[in-house]
C-alpha cells in the first residue's frame, strides 16, 4: 500500500511542481519587493519544469492512486498543451498593460492561475467521478476571481459575479447528475461505471438523466450552445490574459475530460464499430443530440459573432463557433474523430491565443479593444497587422494555415463517419465566419491611418512571443506529420475503432 | 527535370523575403520584376523539353511522400497538354503586370509586390498542383492576395467588391472541400492500398468509377465551385464590382489567370472524375452558358465604364468556353481550351489598356473621351488589334477558339441540336457591336474634351509590354496549330477515358437498385438493347 502511494507520488510529479510553486508564489510576494514580475517569471519556472516532468512520462500507461488519476499519453497530450497555453499566457501577463495598475496584487494573480492549471491538469488526468468533479471546481473557483481581478473595473466585476452565478449553477446541475450516476451504477471510477452499465442497467431513465445533467456541466466550460450566454460578458470584463486562457486552456481541459468520460464509461469495448460506439445505451440517440449542440454552437456562435463590435466578445463568440467545430469529433467518437479533436486544439491553441494575444498589444498601445478603431493599424505596426492576419486566416480555416488542416481533418472524419449534413452546417458557418474574421482585417489594411498618426513600436521580446505563436500556426498548415502521429499515439489507449 | 518545375512555381514566393528585405522602392520593383521574368523563362525551358506526343501523360513530375499513413495526399504537380499552356500564360503574365504597375501604383509598395508574387506563385500551384488537396490548397490560397490587392489598392468601391469576391468564391469552394474529402473516401474505397486517395491519377482513370447517385451530388458541389469562378451566368455578379474596383495589375490577373482557373477545373475535375453527370448535365449547363453569353455581350453593350464593359465581355466571352467543355467532343474541347488562352491574351491587354488611359486621364468614363486616335496614334493601334481580337477577326486569336468551340457545340451529340450554336454565334456579333461601337466612341471622330489634347501616348515601357500580347494574338491567329498540338492528345485521350468511364457506369446501373429519379434522370428504364443500341450511339458520336 505504502509502496503503492510511492510509486503513485513519482508519477504525480507536474501536479505536485505546480503545488509547490503555488506556495513558492505566496512567500515570495511576501517577502520580494512588488515592482516586477517576479511571480510571474516563478511561475514560468514552475510551468517550465512541470512541463518537463510531464515530457518525461512519455510512455507510461499507469493508474495511480487507486485508479484515482491515469497517467498516460492521453492526457501527457493535453497536459502538454496546457503547460504549454500557460506558459504562453504568464508571458502575456507579463506584457499586460491592463494589469500594470495593479502591481501590488499581481501575486494573487500568479498564484490564482497557478491554482487553475492544477485543477486542469487533474481535469485531464483524473479517471473518478468525485476527482473529476474536485478538479473541475478548482479550475472554476480560480477563475471566477482571475476574471474580476481589475476590482476597479465595473465590467470586471460583473462578469467576475456572472460567471459565478452560471458556473455554480452548472456545477451544482453537473453534480447532481454525479450522484445519480454514482447511484444506480454504484461506482465512482468510470471503469467501474463502464463495467456496471456493459451488466446492464435496470433504470435507463435515470441513466439519461444523470449524463444530461453531467453534460450541463461539461457544456459550460466548453461553452457550447446553449450553455455560452456567459461567455461574452466574461470575456469583455475580464483581462485580456484571463479571457484567453478562458477560450484556450480551460476548453482544451473541459475536452479532455469530456472525451475520457465519454469513451471510456460509455464504450463497449468488446464490439464496438464506428456505427455502434453509443450502443450501449439506447434511449436517447446520445450522438444526434450532440450533433445538434455543435450545430447550433457553429450557427449561433458565427452569426452572433458577425454583430459585434468588441474584438473580446467577438472571440467569444467565435471560440463558441469553434467548440461546436470540436463538438463534431466527440458526436463521431472514432478514433479517427478523437485524434482530429486533438489535432483541432493543438492548432487553435496557437492561433486562438495569437489572435488574442495581437488584441492584448492593439489595446496597449491605442487602448481600446474596439474593432471599428482598427483602421490603418496594420500600417502602424506591420508585424503584428500580418500576425493578425495570418491568425484570423487560420481560424477561418484557409489554407496554407493551421487552421485549414484542422478543419481538413475533422471534416473528414465527420464525412467517413456520414455525418454530411453536420459538415454542410460547419461549411457554410465557416463562410459565414469569413466575415466577421475578415472585418478586423479589413479595417487594420484598407483604410489608411490617420493623418499624423505615428507607427507603432512594440518590444523585442514581444515580438519573439508573436513569432512563437506565428511560425506554428503557419508551419502546421504544412508540416503536421509528427502532430498527427502524436495525436494518434496519444489515443490508442482509449481502445477506440 | 522536375526540380525546375518546382523553382519555377516557388521562385516568386522566395522573392518576397527579397522584397520585404531591400531598402529603396525602386529595388522592390526590379527584384520582383527580376523574378518574375525568371520563372517565365524557365517556364520557357519547360516547354521546350515538353513531350508533346505524350501529353496525356504527366510530365516533369514531383511526387512527395504521403503525409498522413494511410492517406494518399501528396505533394504532386506535373505538367500535362491540359495546364501547361496556362501554365506558360500564368508565367508570361507575371512580369507584365508587374511592369503595369510600374508608375501606377505609389502607396505601400513592398506590401503590393509581395502580394502580387503571392498571387503568382499561388496561380502556377492551381495549375500544376494534381493533387486534389494541394489543388485546394492553392485554390484558396490564391484568394487572399487577391483580396488584399483590390482592398488596398482598388477603387472607390473597393470594400463592397472584396466582400462580394471573398463570400462568392469561398462559399463554392467549401461546398467543393465537403465533395473533395467524400470523394477522396470514396476513391480510396476502391484503391488497394489507401483509404483516402486525392490523387487525379488515379481518379480520373478508366479503373475508378462512381455511381450514379454520388456521381451527381458531387458533380454539382465541384460544377458550383467551377461555376462560380469562371463566372457563369447567374454566378457572376461579384466579377464586374471586382474588376472595375481592382487596380489594373489585379483586373489583368483576375481576368487573364484567375477566371481560368473555374473552366480549367471542369476540364480537369468535372469532366473525367464524373462523366455520366457532366454528359447528363451539359445541356443546362449549356444553356447557362448561352444566357450568359448573350446577357453579358447586351449588358456591356449599355455600360458607361471602358472597365466595367470589359468585364461584363469576360461573361460572354466566358460563356464560349463553358460551351465548348460541355460539348464534350474533340473540336470543342480543344477550343475551349485556346480559347482560354486566347481570352487571356486579349482580355489582359484590353485591361491593361484601360488602366493606361485611365493613368493618364483619371477617368474610364467613354463619354469623356472621344477622338483620342489623333493625340495616342500607337496607343490606337495596340487597342484596335486588342478589339478586334476581342471579337474574333479571322486571322486573330480569337476567330481559332471561337470557330472551334461553335463547329464543336453545332455537332455535339450531347447537345443534339444545332440551336445551342446558333445562338451562341449569336453572342460574336453582339461583341462585334458592342466592342467596335466602345472603340469608336472612345478613339474615332473630332476630340470632344480639350483635356484629351494633351495625352501623352505609350511610353516605351507599355509598348514593351503590350508587343508580346500582340505577338501571341497573331501568331495563335495565323498558325494555330502551334499551340492546339499541346493538347491534342490530352484532349483525344481524355474524351475517350470519359467515355468509357460512363458506359461502364451505365451498364454497372442497369444491374443495381438505384433511387427512383436517377432511372428517370439517366433513362435506366430503357430495355437494356435499346440501351445498347445508345451506348454504341454515343461512342460513336464522342469519336
Amino acid at each position: 500500500m505504502v509502496e503503492h502511494t510511492l510509486h503513485s507520488i513519482s508519477l504525480f510529479y507536474p501536479e505536485i511542481i505546480i503545488v509547490v510553486t503555488l506556495c513558492v508564489i505566496i512567500i515570495a510576494d511576501l517577502v520580494v519587493k512588488k515592482k516586477n514580475h517576479t511571480a510571474g517569471w516563478i511561475l514560468m519556472g514552475g510551468f517550465g519544469l512541470a512541463g518537463i516532468t510531464v515530457l518525461l512520462q512519455a510512455g507510461r500507461n499507469e493508474s495511480v492512486f487507486y485508479d484515482m488519476v491515469a497517467v498516460d499519453p492521453f492526457a501527457l497530450f493535453f497536459k502538454v498543451l496546457l503547460l504549454l497555453s500557460g506558459i504562453f499566457i504568464v508571458f502575456f501577463s507579463v506584457n499586460s498593460d491592463e494589469l500594470k495598475a495593479y502591481k501590488s496584487r499581481i501575486g494573487e494573480y500568479y498564484m490564482l492561475l497557478a491554482g487553475m492549471m492544477l485543477g486542469m491538469l487533474l481535469m485531464v488526468g483524473s479517471t473518478n467521478l468525485l476527482l473529476m468533479y474536485l478538479a473541475f471546481e478548482v479550475t472554476s473557483i480560480s477563475s471566477y476571481v482571475l476574471v474580476g481581478f481589475i476590482k476597479k473595473s465595473l465590467r470586471s466585476s460583473e462578469s467576475s459575479m456572472k460567471y459565478i452565478i452560471y458556473g455554480a449553477v452548472s456545477s451544482g446541475v453537473m453534480l447532481y447528475g454525479i450522484s445519480l450516476l454514482i447511484g444506480i451504477t454504484g461506482a465512482t471510477d468510470i471503469y467501474g461505471i463502464n463495467a456496471a452499465l456493459l451488466a446492464g442497467v435496470d433504470q435507463p431513465l435515470i441513466l439519461n438523466i444523470s449524463i444530461l445533467m453531467i453534460i450541463v456541466g461539461l457544456g459550460f466550460k466548453i461553452t457550447v450552445v446553449p450553455f455560452h450566454f456567459w461567455a461574452p460578458d466574461v470575456y469583455e470584463g475580464a483581462p485580456m490574459t484571463i479571457a484567453a486562457i478562458l477560450a484556450v486552456a480551460s476548453k482544451i481541459a473541459a475536452f479532455g475530460m469530456l472525451i475520457r468520460f465519454f469513451s471510456v464509461s460509455f464504450i463497449n469495448a468488446e464490439g464496438i464499430s464506428a456505427a455502434g460506439v453509443w450502443q450501449i445505451f439506447d434511449a436517447l440517440h446520445w450522438d444526434l443530440l450532440l450533433g445538434a449542440m455543435a450545430a447550433m454552437a457553429m450557427i449561433v456562435g458565427n452569426l452572433t459573432a458577425l454583430m459585434q463590435d468588441n474584438i473580446k466578445r467577438m472571440l467569444a463568440y467565435s471560440s463558441i463557433a469553434h467548440a461546436g467545430y470540436l463538438l463534431m469529433g466527440v458526436v463521431i467518437l472514432t478514433e479517427q474523430g478523437i485524434s482530429s479533436i486533438l489535432i483541432y486544439l493543438f492548432i487553435y491553441l496557437f492561433m486562438n491565443l495569437g489572435a488574442f494575444y495581437v488584441a492584448m498589444l492593439f489595446s496597449n498601445k491605442v487602448n481600446t479593444e474596439s474593432i471599428e478603431a482598427y483602421k490603418g493599424l496594420g500600417h502602424r505596426a506591420p508585424l503584428e497587422g500580418v500576425a493578425m492576419t495570418i491568425f484570423l486566416v487560420s481560424l477561418t480555416g484557409l489554407p496554407p494555415t493551421g487552421g485549414f488542416i484542422a478543419k481538413l481533418y475533422i471534416f473528414g472524419a465527420a464525412i467517413s463517419a456520414g455525418w454530411i449534413w453536420l459538415v454542410a452546417i460547419a461549411g457554410i458557418t465557416t463562410v459565414i465566419s469569413l466575415f466577421y474574421y475578415i472585418r478586423v482585417v479589413r479595417n487594420m489594411y484598407f483604410f489608411e491611418p490617420e493623418t499624423g498618426a505615428k507607427r507603432l513600436h512594440f518590444t523585442f521580446g514581444s515580438k519573439i512571443i508573436l513569432l512563437l505563436m506565428l511560425i506554428p500556426t503557419l508551419l502546421l498548415g504544412v508540416y503536421f506529420t509528427p502532430l498527427l502521429e502524436f495525436a494518434q499515439s496519444s489515443i490508442k489507449i482509449l481502445g477506440l475503432n | 527535370m522536375d526540380i525546375l518545375l518546382n523553382i519555377t512555381i516557388y521562385l516568386p514566393l522566395l522573392a518576397i523575403a527579397a522584397v520585404i528585405l531591400v531598402r529603396t522602392d525602386q529595388a522592390v520593383k526590379w527584384v520582383s520584376l527580376a523574378a518574375t521574368s525568371v520563372t517565365f523563362f524557365l517556364s520557357l525551358l519547360l516547354i521546350f523539353n515538353f513531350d508533346t506526343a505524350n501529353s496525356h501523360i504527366l510530365q516533369f513530375v514531383t511526387e512527395g511522400p504521403e503525409i498522413i499513413p494511410g492517406y494518399d495526399i501528396k505533394y504532386l504537380v506535373g505538367l500535362d497538354g491540359l495546364n501547361l499552356l496556362l501554365f506558360m500564360l500564368t508565367t508570361l503574365f507575371g512580369p507584365i503586370a508587374i511592369l503595369s504597375s510600374w508608375n501606377s501604383v505609389t502607396k505601400h509598395l513592398k506590401g503590393y509586390y509581395s502580394m502580387l508574387l503571392l498571387l503568382q506563385t499561388a496561380s502556377l500551384g492551381v495549375f500544376a498542383a494534381l493533387d486534389l488537396i494541394v489543388f485546394y490548397v492553392f485554390f484558396e490560397l490564391s484568394l487572399i492576395p487577391m483580396y488584399f490587392l483590390i482592398g488596398i489598392w482598388g477603387g472607390a468601391e473597393r470594400i463592397m467588391a472584396t466582400i462580394k469576391f471573398f463570400i462568392y468564391t469561398l462559399a463554392g469552394s467549401l461546398i467543393m472541400l465537403v465533395a473533395l474529402i467524400y470523394l477522396g473516401f470514396h476513391a480510396g474505397g476502391v484503391h488497394a492500398e489507401y483509404i483516402f486517395t486525392a490523387d487525379w491519377r488515379f481518379i480520373s482513370s478508366p479503373e475508378y468509377q462512381i455511381g450514379l447517385v454520388e456521381q451527381t451530388y458531387m458533380f454539382l458541389a465541384f460544377a458550383l465551385a467551377f461555376c462560380i469562378k469562371v463566372p457563369l451566368f447567374p454566378f457572376h455578379t461579384w466579377l464586374p464590382h471586382a474588376h472595375t474596383e481592382a487596380p489594373t495589375a489585379g483586373s489583368v490577373i483576375l481576368a487573364a489567370i484567375m477566371l481560368k482557373m473555374g473552366t480549367y477545373g471542369l476540364v480537369r475535375v468535372c469532366m473525367p472524375v464524373f462523366p455520366n453527370a457532366f454528359m447528363e448535365f451539359a445541356s443546362w449547363f449549356a444553356i447557362l452558358a448561352i444566357i450568359g453569353i448573350i446577357y453579358g455581350a447586351l449588358v456591356a453593350m449599355v455600360q458607361k465604364d471602358v472597365k466595367k464593359l470589359v468585364a461584363y465581355s469576360s461573361v460572354s466571352h466566358l460563356g464560349f468556353v463553358v460551351l465548348g467543355i460541355f460539348a464534350l467532343n474533340t473540336v470543342a474541347v480543344q477550343g475551349a481550351v485556346i480559347q482560354m488562352i486566347n481570352h487571356g491574351l486579349s482580355t489582359g491587354a484590353l485591361f491593361l489598356l484601360v488602366g493606361m488611359i485611365y493613368d493618364r486621364r483619371h477617368t474610364r468614363m467613354i463619354k469623356d473621351f472621344g477622338g483620342i486616335a489623333k493625340v495616342v496614334p500607337v496607343f490606337a493601334v495596340f487597342f484596335l488589334i486588342t478589339t478586334l481580337a476581342s471579337i474574333g477577326l479571322p486571322g486573330l486569336n480569337g476567330f481559332i477558339g471561337e470557330f472551334l468551340i461553335l463547329t464543336g457545340a453545332f455537332f455535339s451529340e450531347l447537345y443534339d441540336n444545332s440551336i445551342y450554336a446558333v445562338l451562341s454565334a449569336l453572342g460574336v456579333i453582339l461583341a462585334a457591336v458592342y466592342m467596335l461601337w466602345m472603340y469608336e466612341r472612345v478613339m474615332l471622330g473630332s476630340i470632344t474634351n480639350d483635356e484629351n489634347k494633351k495625352m501623352k501616348d505609350l511610353n516605351f515601357r507599355e509598348i514593351g509590354l503590350l508587343v508580346p500580347l500582340v505577338l501571341f494574338m497573331v501568331w495563335i491567329g495565323i498558325r494555330s496549330e502551334d499551340f492546339t498540338r499541346y493538347s491534342e492528345v490530352w484532349v483525344d485521350n481524355f474524351i475517350d477515358v470519359t467515355e468509357t468511364k460512363s458506359v461502364a457506369v451505365l451498364k454497372e446501373a442497369q444491374k443495381d437498385d438505384l433511387p427512383g429519379w436517377t432511372a428517370a434522370f439517366y433513362n435506366l428504364d430503357e430495355e437494356s438493347d435499346e440501351l445498347e443500341v445508345e451506348l454504341v450511339q454515343i461512342q460513336g458520336g464522342l469519336k
